[in-house]
């Protein structure tokens, strides 16, 4: 197989990781959403858990994003 | 990625010398020694966020009334959002530490928001920059557990209440884990400034060649900026609490 053929594939599948992001981030805001609707005097508590769960878990889409770069354009 | 007209949108990373390259020795070419360093874009928009923190921190508390004016009021804000976070996150030892992660915090937000000015450069998009601030904050940390706790730091390592079997899996798990926290610190911060600012290149890139219908492209790219603004406060926040983390780590033991 051609090395440039190979890349591809493979940044395609390093990008197939992203649905577990998707998911988490998804679940984080439902999560937020549920509990500010439940007891709406909680939500200042939970705000600050909210955007830290967020940025970690997009840090890990960006690890993904990371990785499929490395392989389209390092190797 | 899309090279429209050769022009790549990594390009906008490129470290570039303003006013010739330092430590060149002379050549019959050019027979005047360069200067030592070299002055290149990144340092100047290092410099420039330094003096713009410091600006307004300085001139906004120049004439300090007990009610403040609106700069007054954005300097306290910033004080006491750190202050409020290191409370929170490290307790009352500390407060020793506030310097630290309050030139921390500013920094990474100044850098991060002087990025979003048109034909700018972020310095934070460097995994060069992101991995010495996380590696001063982990390298800082851990020598500050030695400090306080001597070789007891290492107790960190096994939680309290392990039954001794699992000890041998555990311990190298849980070093492992903190030796990837400098790399994890390093990489998000680095990885969402440069995935940002190339995904908003390359729509940008798609405003012109369409025409009429670039309004598309336009009205995403407007979005993003956005999007970009509040991730460049956000990056800089989860940098500093977890900071805040790993120093509350290194002086309370779990």
């Amino acid at each position: 197989m051609e090395v440039a053929a190979a890349k591809l594939i493979g940044a395609g599948l390093a990008v197939i990781g992203l649905g577990g992001v998707g998911a988490g981030i998804g679940n984080i805001f439902a999560s937020m959403i549920t509990a500010g609707t439940r007891n709406p005097s909680a939500i200042p508590t939970v705000q600050g858990f909210m955007w830290i769960g967020f940025a970690l878990v997009e840090a890990v889409a960006l690890y993904a994003l990371l990785i499929a770069l490395l392989v389209l354009f390092v190797f | 990625m899309a090279a429209e007209g050769g022009h790549s949108p990594l390009e906008q990373f490129v470290v570039k010398a303003l006013g010739g390259h330092g430590g060149a020795m002379p050549t019959p070419d050019a027979p005047v020694a360069m200067p030592f360093y070299t002055f290149t874009n990144s340092a100047l928009f290092m410099t420039l966020a330094v003096v713009l923190v410091t600006a307004f921190l300085v001139l906004g508390m120049r004439r300090a009334a007990l009610v403040p004016s609106r700069w007054q009021c954005l300097a306290e804000i910033s004080y006491e959002f750190i202050g409020n976070m290191i409370r929170d996150n490290v307790g009352h030892d500390g407060r020793k530490y506030f310097p630290f992660i309050f030139t921390l915090f500013m920094f990474v937000f100044a850098g991060n928001i002087l990025g979003m000015m048109p034909y700018s450069f972020t310095y934070t998009s460097h995994i060069v920059v992101t991995f010495a601030l996380a590696a001063v904050v982990f390298v800082g940390v851990t020598l500050i557990g030695f400090a306080k706790h001597g070789l007891h730091f290492l107790s960190f390592f096994l939680p309290s209440g392990v039954p001794v079997v699992m000890a041998p899996l555990l311990i190298p798990i849980e070093i492992l884990s903190y030796f990837t926290r400098p790399v994890s610190l390093a990489l998000r911060l680095f990885a969402n400034m440069t995935a940002g600012h190339t995904m908003l290149k390359v729509f940008a890139s798609f405003i012109a060649p369409l025409g009429v219908v670039g309004v598309v492209p336009l009205a995403l790219v407007i979005g993003l900026a956005g999007l970009e603004f509040i991730i460049a406060f956000l990056q800089a926040y989860v940098f500093t609490i977890l900071s805040c983390v790993y120093l509350n780590d290194a002086l309370h033991l779990h």
